[in-house]
């Protein structure tokens, strides 16, 4: 259960951000959300709302888009979405994928703002 | 309420992936290999890391950070090796981070350690997330876990380098299943490296020195790496 520090990180940082454009007063959050990333969707959309008590975001809303595990095919050269993400190979040919190209992400997308 | 849409576009663990990388430069800079170690609790890693600091200290300088949520009894344990341990004591947190890892090696010259370890808090989910400036990140699955394990967590074994399987002199009595579990590995990350160990009795002990040793040759001297 790391999601805790990981909502603490996202308010830190998107406070960071509200400052630096003057202050924003923000409604939504945006968020990526990789399969791969090793966090639990359900369990950050709950710490999110326990970090924010008592800060400038209490009251905003986390909306999560997952991102697909995607990883290059050597042998097809292309990207694949592997079968599942415990068997990292390419589903038309077999071939073992070492190259992880979306399904990590952890990341502040846009915030939806009071205009 | 009209409201409009602000792009950001930004990493959440941005603050500590810069961190992890300047202390990855700074480990470059001064010459030290470091290792992260990972696995669920009770796989034996500071049994290993103790075989690993002692075997390693007969030629080079060693030293370790070891993480629990409480207590000192692993640090306690591992300076029967080496007196330069030092332990990260994380209270609730359940994984070390970046930060954790430079405010321990304060005031420690690093130009004096050739191998530095780093023992996350036993935990197969959240260690994976935290990028700690190491060079090589081991994960151990011991023979008395299961053989699935690497597909139950694959994240944390794909952000690994080198998978040890600990405790095999238990391997038969557990009947672990040695090439389900090199599958499973294989499934979940590509190409890597795996070795078989027992800190109790040594057995494979020789592979993981070696191993290391060259990743130091290969750190300092590049160029000669590269030739050999």
């Amino acid at each position: 259960m790391h999601e805790l520090s990981i909502a603490i990180s996202m308010i830190d940082q998107i406070s960071e951000e509200s400052e630096s454009r003057g202050g924003l007063e923000v409604e939504v959050v945006h968020l990526k959300l990789g399969i791969f990333s090793g966090i639990d969707k359900e369990a950050l959309l709950f710490a999110y709302e326990l970090a924010c008590e008592g800060t400038p975001l209490q009251g905003s809303r986390l909306v999560i888009e997952s991102i697909p595990l995607v990883i290059y095919c050597d042998a097809c050269e292309k990207n694949r979405v592997p079968p599942s993400v415990y068997q990292l190979s390419c589903p038309d040919c077999g071939t073992p994928g070492q190259r992880i190209v979306t399904g990590r992400e952890i990341e502040v997308a846009s915030l939806e703002v009071v205009a | 309420m009209t409201t409009r849409m602000v792009e950001v576009r930004a990493k959440v663990l941005k603050q500590n992936d810069l961190l992890a990388r300047a202390l990855r430069e700074r480990f470059t800079r001064e010459g030290t290999c470091v290792v992260g170690l990972v696995s669920s609790p009770g796989s034996g890693k500071t049994a290993f890391l103790e075989k690993l600091l002692s075997g390693l200290a007969r030629d080079s300088r060693v030293a370790a950070l070891v993480g629990d949520l409480a207590t000192e009894n692993d640090a306690a344990r591992l300076r029967r090796a080496t007196p330069n341990v030092r332990q990260i004591t994380t209270g609730t947190v359940c994984h070390l981070d970046a930060q954790m890892v430079e405010k321990a090696l304060e005031s420690w010259r690093l130009d004096r350690i050739d191998f530095l370890f780093i023992e996350n808090v036993g935990n197969l989910v959240c260690p994976s997330s935290y990028d700690l400036g190491e060079e090589l990140r081991f994960v151990l699955l011991s023979a008395t876990e299961g053989e699935d394990k690497p597909l139950k967590y694959p994240t944390i074994f794909n952000s690994s380098d080198v998978a040890i399987i600990t405790k095999m002199d238990l391997a038969e009595a557990a009947e672990f299943d040695l090439a389900a579990a090199r599958r499973n590995i294989e499934s979940v990350r590509p190409g890597m490296q795996v070795l078989e160990v027992s800190a109790k009795t040594g057995a494979g002990m020789q592979a993981v020195f070696d191993l290391l040793h060259a990743q130091l040759a290969r750190a300092r001297h590049p160029q000669v790496a590269a030739i050999l």
